[in-house]
């Protein structure tokens, strides 16, 4: 919890130097890997059906006009989140290494 | 390509035309069902494969419509395509599934197990879209697999084996294109021979555990290579729109541009439409009278029926452009970023982003709207949603609407020509359903209808070109819903309230309609609207228009065509008669608050499953027209004065 707290609070996290930790902390075009999905079972089991599985790259996107939810690149389609979800979506820190891993 | 079973059906082998058709076990005709993910282009092939001859019904007990159509076959092969709506899985959690799945499953008593399944996926993400084979396929019905969007796919530079995938599959997978027409052929081929594939054993293929999210990606992956399939580009044109309309300048300004542009030709292009329609029904009507022997036959037939549904019917191209584009955007893919770009200001309202999308169809009708409510997984943001999308101006207002702004406000340029003083006033209107849309949304979601802000999860599908046929099957089906309303109860009404306007007879004559019974409820009601400005003849239409919005056209057009010297003055001149200018305002803020539809009220029940919602809707509605129309009475008064 103590991390859910620090993404939302982004300034804070970055000056603590800790770097991105879930998908709302990430810039545009950032690419990163999934790690896990801190959501009710329900909420993760529809965001894993539409591509948002651990394990997977995803990129964030645009953003709507206004400071709205932004659209995420996932597993060949294009899924809109809002912030406050898209700080559920933990990341790895390092996907390169990830990418090794996986092969 | 290689078919399952064995049993593909070739030209040499297909039953002979005098056998009867084959039928499933009971007697009953084949059903097949179309199952798809959203935005696969499941209806598309839908209405490729059924043309006109379809239907949209709903399951008894739920909200979650199907379409059934009959498939375009050569005789004698009768098959009834069903169109299920779109899933991601079949783990039945939203209603939608659930109704997918029971069916599939053979479950709903109410409705036959289809005898086998198409299944349709979007080939530009197969790794994704292949993840559906695994629950359809678990089913053992036969299958078809197609694999959609196969011009976008070769456009882009994807590859997928065709044969490779059917064989790992072990059923029928064809490449296809919708929207374009390649490929039907072999749809209408499996179509044709599903019969003789009743009675095969059913293809055995190793599954993974569907309740297992990733092992199901895993396995839809594996497949994807099998079958060496190549992921075509990113869709650059969607990017590049994209780009655009999600600028943060330009897409606020074109989302505004799109919304003002479809009202300003709506309200330029419809008229001469308008106009030759008017003139058809008045030139009819007066052929009539003069064919037609003098009697009180005569009269009903062409001051009650003709006057009553001939100024509903003007309506009819005004309705349908609406309806084409609202039907455009949707297609096209440009709602689901509207539903992007709205979710801030409506998270602000307590609502999100989806109930744009229901909202925005209230404005063509608020039945199918409060329905597309669906897509909204919390619920007390749906129910605060069907409250205030009937205050989105729909189509049955526009008659009303254009009735009283042709005839009270003059033509004349504002803003230096940009828009015209009826367009901007007809804007304000909308603009002011809106507004109280908001005001209410606010209050019921900070009381009775408070809840966590909810979470919001749309897919955006890539733009696409809409195609005519979608578009045309459309506005053919709201057509008929149309016409069907005025031909039963704007007709029965106008029928009822002739009659009422009739009687009691005096010395055998029709007494003056002051004296009728229809003009006694009015006399009766006009105290409770003297304040607002309406006389007791626009009382009875207040009454009449209860049933409908648009009724109150036909019921004045009913009244002075029993009046008779206002009848060659057309209704525009006539209702000068019984209205100010402010009676006229107050009458139109009236009834752009007012919930003034019985089929609205029905769906309403029927969705929120009770009549606590409905009555809490028509009241709260009929308090702020009511309060609405006296404030705007007073207002423009002051004004005139």
């Amino acid at each position: 919890m103590v991390v859910y707290r620090m993404s939302r609070k982004k300034r804070l996290t970055k000056q603590c130097g800790t770097g991105p930790r879930t998908l709302a902390d990430l810039s545009t075009g950032e690419r990163c890997i999934l790690d896990r999905l801190d959501l009710p079972e329900d909420a993760a089991r529809r965001l894993m059906e539409l591509g948002f599985l651990p394990g997977n790259e995803i990129v964030p996107g645009r953003r709507a006009p206004g400071g709205g939810p932004r659209v995420f690149q996932v597993d060949g389609s294009e899924v809109a989140l809002r912030d406050d979800t898209a700080a559920r979506l933990y990341i790895r820190r390092d996907p390169e290494s990830d990418l090794v891993v996986l092969r | 390509m290689s078919t399952c079973h064995g049993d593909a059906p070739r030209a040499g082998l297909l039953p002979n035309p005098t056998i009867p058709p084959p039928r499933a076990p009971g007697d009953r005709p084949i059903i097949v069902a179309i199952v798809g993910p959203p935005n696969s282009g499941k209806s598309t092939l839908f209405n490729r494969l059924t043309g006109l001859r379809q239907k949209v019904a709903n399951f008894p007990g739920v909200t979650v419509e199907h379409r059934m159509g009959k498939a375009k076959l050569k005789e004698p092969h009768e098959v009834f395509l069903v169109d299920l709506p779109g899933v991601y899985s079949l783990n039945p959690r939203a209603e939608d599934e659930q109704v997918t799945h029971d069916v599939l499953k053979g479950e709903r008593a109410d409705f036959p197990k289809p005898d086998a399944v198409i299944l349709i996926l979007d080939s530009t993400n197969l790794g994704r879209n292949l993840v559906l084979a695994a629950p359809i396929l678990s089913l053992e019905l036969p299958t078809l697999v197609l694999l959609n969007m196969a011009d976008d796919l070769k456009q882009r530079g994807g590859k997928v084996d065709v044969a490779a995938l059917a064989s790992e599959l072990n059923c029928p997978v064809a490449l296809i294109s919708a929207a374009k027409g390649e490929g039907i052929d072999r749809i209408q081929q499996f179509l044709v021979g599903t019969a003789v594939r009743l009675n095969a054993p059913p293809p055995k293929i190793e599954l993974p555990v569907l309740q297992d999210v990733p092992k199901c990606r895993q396995w839809a992956a594996k497949l994807g290579v099998r079958a060496s399939y190549q992921a075509p580009a990113p869709p650059l044109w969607t990017r590049r729109l994209d780009a655009v309309f999600l600028n943060p300048v330009a897409g606020p300004l074109i989302f505004i541009a799109v919304v003002i542009g479809v009202f300003q030709t709506i309200f330029s292009w419809a008229q001469p439409l308008m106009n030759g329609l008017q003139s058809a029904i008045l030139i009819s009507g007066s052929w009539m009278s003069s064919v037609l022997p003098d009697s009180p036959l005569r009269s009903l037939l062409i001051d009650g029926v003709w006057s009553g549904v001939g100024s509903v019917i003007v309506f009819l191209p005004q309705i349908l452009l609406l309806f084409l584009f609202i039907g455009i955007l949707e297609d096209s893919g440009y709602l689901a970023r509207a539903a992007l770009i709205a979710d801030r200001t409506m998270a602000k309202i307590g609502l999100q982003g989806k109930s744009f999308i229901p909202l925005l169809s209230a404005y063509a009708c608020a039945v199918p709207a409060v329905m597309a409510t669906r897509v909204i997984e919390n619920k007390r943001d749906r129910i605060a949603t069907i409250m205030i999308a009937p205050l989105m101006t729909c189509s049955a207002r526009l008659p009303v609407y254009t009735l009283l702004i042709a005839a009270f406000v003059p033509n004349i340029p504002v803003i230096h020509g940009v828009l015209s003083l009826p367009a901007t006033v007809m804007l304000g209107l909308y603009f002011l359903g809106f507004l109280a849309a908001v005001v209410i949304a606010r209050l019921l979601k900070s009381t009775v209808l408070k809840s966590n802000r909810s979470s919001f999860v749309l897919e955006m599908p890539p733009y696409r070109w809409p195609t005519w046929q979608s578009l045309g099957l459309r506005l053919v089906d709201r057509g008929k819903i149309f016409l069907r309303r005025a031909g039963t109860v704007i007709l029965a009404v106008a029928v009822v309230l002739w009659i009422l306007a009739h009687v009691p007879l005096q010395h055998g004559a029709t007494p003056p309609l002051e004296q009728s019974v229809a003009g006694l409820i009015g006399k009766t009601i006009e105290p409770a609207i003297k304040p607002l400005g309406f006389n007791w003849k626009i009382g009875i239409g207040l009454i009449t228009s209860l049933f409908a919005r648009e009724v109150i056209v036909g019921t004045l057009g009913t009244i002075y065509g029993i009046e008779g010297d206002e009848h060659s003055l057309g209704l525009q001149q006539a209702v000068h008669h019984d209205l100010s200018v402010a009676g006229a305002v107050a009458l139109l803020v009236f009834f752009a608050f007012a919930m003034q539809c019985f089929s609205t009220l029905a769906v309403v029940k029927r969705e929120t499953g009770g009549w606590k919602w409905p009555v809490f809707q028509f009241c709260y509605m009929l308090a702020l027209a009511y309060s609405g129309s006296w404030i705007a009475f007073h207002i423009t008064n002051i004004f005139l004065r």
